[in-house]
């Protein structure tokens, strides 16, 4: 049985439900923030499977909304921690465990032979030495772009920067904007920045500097900057005042023609009426040919908070979720890419890509730059990227401001 | 001695009514004013460890740019907000005549009011936003170019402030309105007899019976313009780049928003904060205090 209960009703539900469940049950108390319609029904699907095969543990799912629970989860692991929960690995985790909220789960990657399984993402599950999150799922990040304005202008897909700049000419001509974002969340304009500085510098100058190393008033940042400002007049003009989602209707409405975004965009785009036919991805192109090409793909994952209570079946779901079956299942309904070694990737054609293209990467994965990034460099980061888009006359102030918070944040 | 009974009784009825009150006022505002005055002054991320680091804090904000990006906005929001009491006035003389349906405008009029923030912010939103807003279109028809307000980091906080000067505006409309129910009908009669009309007449014959309406307004609207927290954060979330920051926003950016771990930080912008509003609190007691003790 999957129980939902939102926000303030979740207590409610929750008293009923502890009457309802039957007395041999132990209950198994998880939130999570896939409210999204596919991703929570695969949610639904994974934990009716876990019941099934575990029938003496009832799982209670708490669905938040998803950009509610990205402060919630401050509180609620705090005070009244479930048994399971979902958060991003990396330096997004970071903070919770050195503050003791997460439960050490190196046990459960020995017991079940994780460590080889889920090799790939091994190094940003691991702080202090030890393991402290299941990852379920990751998914690559490229161009995504409308096919129909591609043929329309007579612009072929393009390999190289020059390539793009030179089709960017071509919509600008057809009053298309060549590249579309909405900013107004910030994060958007993080996966153009990671891209830029991942074909201008390379994945290792990537990580220096996300890692507070290198300066960013260094030259190799302003020259990831002077190919930005290549791109900023072709880019949609009110980008800061529209969500994500918001530019989605430009590409299929053929008013933008390219949009560098994660994978989970392809839902929406076919929402609004794209197919695999008009729809259409692309690598981030070469900028720099002396470079690697390494990408982006963030991952997912699930972890035990350390104030749980049912710990035992806790370990046992996270057993359950690492398993390489459970995720072939689940991200076959995600639309998103297993972790697990002995996965396999559903069919549809943006995951093939997006999975060959991963899978062939010579230069390294970056996870994206919230979670590459602390917190708070994250954040100014992100601010003055969007900065950036809108007045690039102000680099040099930028690039002043991001030191400045460099030098504070990595101290 | 039932004299000194007596005598204790008097002394400690009061603070027996008052403890309640007091005691709340004690948990819920006093002890939280210390404590993030206190707080103030560690390097903490609200879930670990707090460290000791003096005034670091507030040096570090004397050199922050945004900082000063949302002390200017807020002054801009004081300035700007207080149209909101001429305008109030207006609207309240306007309405109050008696005329059939009269009392269906002014719930027209108040109806901003009513509503809440979250939906004043959104359909501000709507209304400034680029390709089918209201307003974009609007210019677009008049200039030939639209403009998004939301997304120039020129206009937005005018665009804010509009927004929050509707519920405000009616609001204060609400306070005059009243106001005006006292206004001594025999006192309009005497003026007019020596021949006030117009301006002169409400410079000087309806304002100062309006005096006690005019005070709470301005005190209102001021505080009003000090916590305009909820239509930043809905409109804009301080962008774009946090340009539409006030402090009381930038404020719980750093220290409760997803990227936001600085509880010490943020503790101080609230400190700062508070400073200026009890600037106005301390001058609006001290009137108070010294109109109750002329009479």
């Amino acid at each position: 049985m999957v129980h939902l209960a939102k926000g303030a009703l979740a207590l409610m539900a929750a008293l009923l439900l502890s009457t309802a469940a039957s007395a041999q049950q132990r209950v198994l108390t998880f939130t999570t923030d896939n409210n999204d319609p596919a991703p929570k029904a695969a949610w639904e699907q994974l934990v009716a499977d876990f019941e099934a095969e575990n029938p003496d543990v009832d799982v209670q799912m708490n669905i938040m909304d998803r950009e509610a629970y990205k402060t919630a989860i401050r509180n609620f692991l705090t005070t009244d921690p479930p048994d399971v929960a979902n958060w991003y690995p990396a330096n997004r985790m970071a903070p919770f465990v050195s503050a003791g909220l997460f439960m050490d789960i190196s046990d459960v990657y020995a017991a079940n032979d994780l460590t080889t399984q889920l090799a790939s993402t091994l190094p940003i599950v691991t702080q202090d030495g030890k393991q402290w999150m299941v990852p379920y799922t990751y998914y690559q990040w490229g161009i995504y772009f409308n096919r129909t304005v591609y043929e329309q202008v007579g612009a072929t897909v393009p390999t190289t920067w020059e390539e793009f700049l030179a089709n960017c000419e071509k919509f600008k001509a057809a009053g298309i904007d060549c590249l579309t974002t909405g900013s107004s969340q910030l994060w958007p304009t993080a996966g153009i920045f990671d891209y830029l500085n991942l074909r201008t510098n390379g994945y290792e100058f990537h990580k220096a500097l996300t890692n507070g190393e290198v300066a960013w008033t260094d030259d190799r940042v302003r020259a990831t900057f002077a190919e930005w400002a290549k791109l900023v007049p072709y880019t949609t003009a009110n980008h800061a005042a529209i969500d994500w989602q918001d530019a989605v209707p430009l590409i299929v409405q053929g008013k933008a023609a390219n949009y560098v975004m994660g994978n989970f965009a392809v839902a929406a785009f076919k929402e609004g009426g794209m197919t695999n036919e008009t729809l259409g991805f692309m690598p981030f192109p070469t900028i720099n040919p002396d470079v690697p090409r390494a990408e982006e793909a963030p991952t997912d994952a699930v972890f035990i908070p350390a104030g749980a209570k049912n710990v035992d079946d806790a370990k046992k779901f996270m057993a359950y979720v690492a398993r390489a079956d459970v995720q072939t299942k689940l991200n076959a309904a995600l639309g998103q890419l297993p972790v697990n070694a002995g996965s396999t990737v559903g069919d549809d054609p943006f995951l093939q890509a997006g999975f060959e293209m991963l899978s062939t990467t010579p230069g390294g994965i970056a996870q994206f730059f919230d979670r590459d990034a602390p917190a708070e460099m994250a954040k100014v980061g992100m601010e003055g990227f969007q900065e950036f888009m809108v007045r690039p006359e102000n680099l040099d102030a930028i690039l002043d401001r991001l030191e400045k918070a460099r030098a504070r944040v990595y101290q | 001695m039932p004299a000194t009974g007596k005598l204790n009784q008097r002394k400690l009825a009061p603070w027996l009514f008052l403890a309640p009150g007091l005691l709340m006022f004690m948990i819920y505002v006093i002890i939280p004013i210390f404590q993030s005055m206190w707080i103030s002054f560690y390097d903490w991320d609200g879930l670990g460890e707090a460290r000791w680091i003096g005034t670091a804090n507030y040096v570090e904000l004397v050199d922050d740019d945004a900082f000063y990006t949302s002390l200017k906005n807020n002054v801009i929001w004081l300035l700007l907000y207080m149209l909101a009491v001429p305008a109030g006035l207006m609207i309240a003389i306007f309405l109050n005549q008696t005329i059939t349906g009269m009392r269906l405008y002014k719930s027209l009029f108040f109806f901003p009011f009513v509503i809440s923030q979250v939906v004043v912010g959104l359909m501000f939103s709507w209304f400034y936003a680029p390709n089918f807003g209201l307003f974009y279109s609007l210019i677009e028809w008049l200039t030939g170019s639209g403009v998004a307000i939301l997304a120039d980091d020129r206009y937005v906080t005018y665009g804010i402030i509009a927004a929050g000067l509707w519920p405000q505006i009616a609001y204060v409309m609400i306070l005059y309105l009243t106001g005006l129910n006292n206004v001594a009908p025999d006192q309009v009669e005497a003026a007019r007899l020596d021949g006030a009309k117009g301006w002169r007449m409400l410079w000087y014959v309806i304002l100062p019976q309006l005096r006690p309406a005019t005070f709470i307004a301005v005190v209102v609207t001021l505080l009003g313009a000090l916590r305009s927290f909820d239509l930043v954060s809905i409109m804009t979330a301080g962008g774009p780049f946090g340009s539409s920051r006030v402090l009381s926003y930038y404020m719980f950016e750093q220290a409760l928003s997803e990227y936001g771990y600085r509880m010490g930080y943020g503790a101080a912008i609230a400190v700062v904060l508070f400073a200026i509003m009890m600037i106005f609190i301390s001058g609006f007691i001290w009137k108070m205090w010294r109109d109750e003790t002329e009479r």
